[in-house]
């Protein structure tokens, strides 16, 4: 593995299947009395949330947690950040502090990069969803769930539903289904499908029915009304009868196939409650697979001795200066 | 051995110390003399370290259930996680656990690993064990005994005591992994190196 996870495109077939071993083992934890492991004591994980999140930051620090590192929880609301701290100044701070990894969401795409390239900070970083770029941990766990309930996923038809063009988790998906050699669709109105969709590796379509009959796995993506700012369809009862996952649609699904959703729902729109609640729907199975996730890529990372975790080209030490 | 020496990477050249047939006797007396110690069967579960003492736990669960006519409980235990030198190497992937079923509380439990040498991956094991469950009683069955012990372990049931330098390495090569059944020592070389 690398010293930072970032994008799904960073991990190549060898490096996604480890992951997807390793926390296969570690899913075994779960049923035992003891659900941890010594194996990063002394290791300090920083959660660095300057968006908010429950189940990502709550799954990374259990996985955290379960591997005894010490978590330390960073959340923007009540920090310096809302005083008007930059990025750079607490990446500063957490390396002074000595953390190992930081995980790090933000509203920006690309300030998960940012911080790996920038000589910041020599820790890992781990990328938990930056604006509407990548989010490859839940791209893990997706293709984990996968994996548990159709086996090799080299063939396997996934279809992804929804607000592609705000979704971190299309992208990420899209990426890795495909490294994986599954093949994917992604389904979406024209407004909410992104430019430059056409170099993805994936097919697309306007349209939901046809997408269905075939596939293995439908993924359904919330629409982020939060990152709108302009009307991407006429009315949420249309998107919800064009593109919604209902009772009709659900009976076209073949007899394997699972139904998937990142979270948060939105019930009754992107899908229907009873289709969420339904034997085939993997939603809440997709949040405890997380955190087995969380924890092998957490082990990887930091588990072994980091070969390439040598000072960065321009690292240059924190000085003493560092804002408070 | 001089032309070995003489290339950059020398490959070490092997002798066989035990045969297949040497190993299956070993592995017949370790059988009888778990079950003479713990007067039978009952509440005893083999746990094999992988890789290699998987398979020699469920070769010695046969004998035993040959000898006793019921089934022998047994199962693999991953020390990867537990290992004290994992900073010196890149992360590893895991290997299997596997705990039977009804798990060891008050059972005794007897670990299984191919060769004994610095007792590190014993102690690994008895820190993994310990987060399992609280067994009865811990025992050790190892088909090779090296020495060069580096921590207070001993193992209760040895197939073979092997006196080596440090110099020199110790194969098991088992049937489900590799050609064939054989123990394996490297020559010892004069310039020594590992």
């Amino acid at each position: 593995m690398k010293h930072h996870l970032l994008s799904s495109a960073d991990l190549t077939r060898e490096d996604a299947l480890l992951v997807l071993d390793t926390a296969a083992e570690l899913l075994s934890l779960s049923d035992r009395p003891i659900k941890k492991l010594p194996t990063l004591r002394g290791r300090t994980v920083v959660n660095l949330f300057f968006e908010d999140s429950t189940r990502t930051r709550i799954s990374f620090e259990a996985a955290a947690k379960r591997l005894s590192a010490d978590v330390i929880n960073f959340s923007a609301k009540g920090s310096s950040v809302s005083k008007g701290e930059s990025l750079k100044d607490t990446a500063l701070t957490l390396e002074a502090m000595g953390a190992d990894a930081v995980v790090i969401r933000h509203s920006a795409s690309g300030a998960p990069h940012r911080l790996a390239n920038s000589g910041w900070v020599r820790s890992s970083v781990v990328n938990a969803g930056d604006g509407t770029h990548e989010h490859p941990t839940q791209a893990l766990l997706d293709a984990f769930t996968m994996r548990r309930h159709l086996g090799d996923l080299d063939g396997r038809r996934v279809t992804i539903v929804g607000d592609v063009l705000h979704s971190r988790v299309a992208r990420s998906n899209a990426l890795l289904l495909s490294t994986l050699g599954a093949d994917v669709t992604l389904v979406a109105p024209p407004t909410l499908l992104p430019v430059g969709v056409d170099t993805w590796p994936v097919q697309t379509s306007y349209e939901l029915d046809s997408a269905l009959d075939k596939c293995d796995a439908v993924m359904m993506l919330r629409v982020q009304a939060e990152r709108m700012d302009a009307a991407f369809f006429p009315s949420a009862r249309e998107y919800s009868r064009r593109y919604g996952l209902d009772d009709r649609r659900f009976r076209r699904l073949q007899e394997h196939a699972i139904v998937m959703h990142p979270g948060p729902m939105n019930r009754g729109m992107e899908i229907s409650a009873d289709v969420a609640d339904s034997a085939r729907s993997v939603i809440v199975e997709q949040v405890t697979n997380g955190v087995a996730v969380r924890m092998a890529v957490l082990y990887l990372l930091l588990g072994g001795a980091d070969l390439s975790r040598t000072d960065p080209p321009d690292f240059d030490p924190p000085k003493a200066e560092v804002v408070s | 051995m001089s032309s070995a020496s003489r290339s950059r990477v020398p490959t070490p050249a092997f002798r066989e110390v035990l045969d297949a047939s040497d190993i299956a006797r070993a592995l017949t007396r370790i059988a009888h003399e778990i079950l003479e110690r713990n007067k039978g069967s009952a509440g005893v579960i083999l746990l094999g370290i992988p890789t290699r003492g998987v398979p020699l736990a469920t070769r010695i669960a046969a004998v035993m259930a040959g000898v006793e006519g019921v089934e022998i409980a047994t199962g693999s235990l991953d020390i990867t996680m537990y290992r004290d030198d994992l900073r010196l190497h890149p992360a590893r992937a895991l290997e299997p656990t596997d705990i039977p079923t009804g798990g060891i509380d008050d059972a005794t439990v007897v670990l299984v690993d191919d060769v004994l040498f610095s007792g590190r991956t014993i102690r690994a094991a008895l820190d993994a064990l310990n987060d399992v469950g609280r067994p009865a009683a811990v025992q050790l069955a190892v088909l090779v005994d090296r020495g060069h012990r580096q921590l207070p372990i001993r193992a209760d049931f040895v197939g073979k005591n092997l006196p080596t330098s440090l110099s020199e390495t110790v194969q098991v090569r088992l049937r489900e992994y590799d050609d064939k059944d054989a123990v394996m020592i490297s020559i010892s070389d004069a310039s020594g190196s590992r």
